[in-house]
């Protein structure tokens, strides 16, 4: 069964429709990729997931657990609803990290939140924060950033700042991971390192949905491409088929213009 | 010369008393118009219009007159318009009035240097913090706040700098502040009459404690200097 199952999504902002009813669906473990020319609605697809806005109309669905749906306004307390959303995790274009805390505690500071809510809390608050911290430092150490604990996110560069972020939304433990142009923000020779940790988190079967310009990249570690243009999937499929043997005329023409 | 001498410990000692006066409304300002001025910025920023409208209305009258004539109206309206004078008679009760008149007044400004420095956080942060599960107290106390006091300290401390002075607009409620003892010198007082150098004297005061406010406030602005927003 998908564990990500997106129906009919619909969003439009005053009069201009951006998306125009999107399906799709991801198996366990697989990495999508979103490709498309800037406006095509991408964006606005991964922030509608996300919550970051409310797609006017359409259903979604994770682990079989529908955390949206148009059609059954829900009746959740925030909380509740906030503990749906947790099931997916975002890493900004723009990492945002937060200045004033260090690399661990950016890391630690929404798990040791949820873990107030816990009804053990209180007896167990030592071994909870502990164990809070161990696997925060895990997360680095395979970011590479073991040595950065200490450091404040305006002590280091774009792609460390980002391996930091995406620590920081695999501490929460989401069962999917979205990219929003992880790596647009960052100089050229800083998109490697980030291509990499991407790339071994693919080996690690997690499942991630990546927006993304970086086309040989998508290529190379998706196994489905969702190709997006103003405001529908205008062709999808299988990576290879997709680069290789496009069949719409206007992947052929975005394909075209990457080249040229 | 020997004169001067002679007057100089009971001028000092008037002084003193009347910059206790003055320090005490300095810190009762503070005390009320800080938080104050915090549920006033949300006020304006509030999405419920009327409640935004309504706010910003009174931050503009506010901001918009002389605080003189807030403290005159504040001390004189409910007696002379009301026929019930609500502050009580002596210094305390022209304490309590000049008080209530210099929190609302200052928490009217304070609350637009609030609003200007939480709508300078990017939205991001807001989002960040939302996709990782905070609720909106937590993203406000844990992420907004600091970067937020980091931005408003200048603004904040030329403020504060400026209410040390604004203190002495009291003067006009005859609250016995420092210029009010200073200048009854002049008219006579403690058995010295027609002495201006009290008054000009008083300066000392103030630019001495402005001093002070500005090194603590330059040692704050050191303190947040380990993070940039």
């Amino acid at each position: 069964m998908a564990i990500l199952e997106v129906e009919n999504i619909h969003k439009s902002f005053g009069k201009s429709e951006v998306l125009k009813g999107i399906s799709f669906s991801l198996e366990k473990g697989n990495v999508l990729s979103v490709i498309g020319s800037s406006g095509s609605g991408k964006t606005t697809l991964l922030r509608c997931i996300n919550f970051l806005e409310t797609a006017d109309v359409g259903r979604i669905t994770v682990d079989g657990d529908t955390i949206f749906d148009s059609d059954a306004p829900s009746t959740l307390s925030a909380r509740e609803r906030r503990d749906k959303q947790l099931k997916i995790g975002l890493v900004f274009q723009q990492f945002n990290l937060f200045p004033q805390y260090n690399v661990l505690d950016n890391v630690t500071l929404a798990p040791r939140l949820r873990a107030k809510e816990r009804a053990d809390y209180k007896q167990n608050k030592k071994q909870i924060i502990g164990e809070i911290e161990v696997k925060a430092k895990e997360l680095l150490d395979k970011m590479g950033l073991s040595d950065k604990l200490d450091h404040y996110p305006c002590q280091l560069s774009g792609g460390q700042q980002q391996r930091v972020s995406i620590a920081r939304a695999m501490a929460l433990e989401p069962k999917i991971l979205f990219f929003d142009e992880p790596t647009s923000a960052l100089d050229p020779e800083l998109t490697g390192e980030i291509l990499k940790v991407i790339r071994e988190l693919a080996k690690e079967h997690m499942t991630m949905v990546i927006v993304t310009h970086e086309m040989t990249f998508a290529k190379e570690v998706s196994d489905h491409i969702v190709f997006m243009d103003r405001g529908v999937i205008a062709e999808e499929g299988r990576a290879q088929d997709l680069f290789e043997n496009p069949q719409s005329e206007r992947l052929k023409a975005f394909l075209n213009n990457l080249k040229n | 010369m020997t004169q001067f001498f002679q007057q100089f410990p009971v001028v000092f000692q008037s002084l003193n008393v009347g910059f206790l006066q003055t320090l005490k409304l300095f810190g009762a300002t503070l005390l009320g118009a800080l938080p104050l001025g915090l549920l006033i910025s949300f006020g304006s920023m509030s999405k419920f219009k009327p409640l935004s409208i309504v706010t910003r209305l009174i931050v503009w009258v506010v901001r918009g007159t002389p605080l003189m004539i807030q403290l005159l109206i504040i001390f004189f309206f409910p007696g002379l318009v009301w026929g019930k004078p609500i502050w009580g008679g002596g210094e305390s009760g022209r304490f309590l009035a000049a008080t209530v008149a210099f929190i609302l007044n200052y928490a009217c400004y304070f609350s637009e240097i609030y609003r200007g420095g939480i709508q300078s956080i990017p939205v991001g942060q807001h989002e960040a913090a939302q996709v990782l599960g905070l609720s909106k107290s937590q993203t406000f106390f844990r992420v907004v706040l600091l970067q937020v006091v980091k931005r408003i300290v200048p603004p904040m401390s030329n403020e504060i700098i400026t209410l040390v002075k604004d203190t002495s607009l009291a003067r006009i409620i005859a609250l016995q502040e420092i210029i009010w003892a200073g200048q009854s010198f002049m008219k006579g007082s403690h058995g010295i009459a027609g002495q201006i150098w009290p008054l000009f004297f008083t300066g000392v005061y103030y630019l001495l404690f402005s001093g002070l406010l500005t090194i603590l406030f330059n040692r704050l602005e050191k303190k947040l200097d380990y993070f940039k927003v």
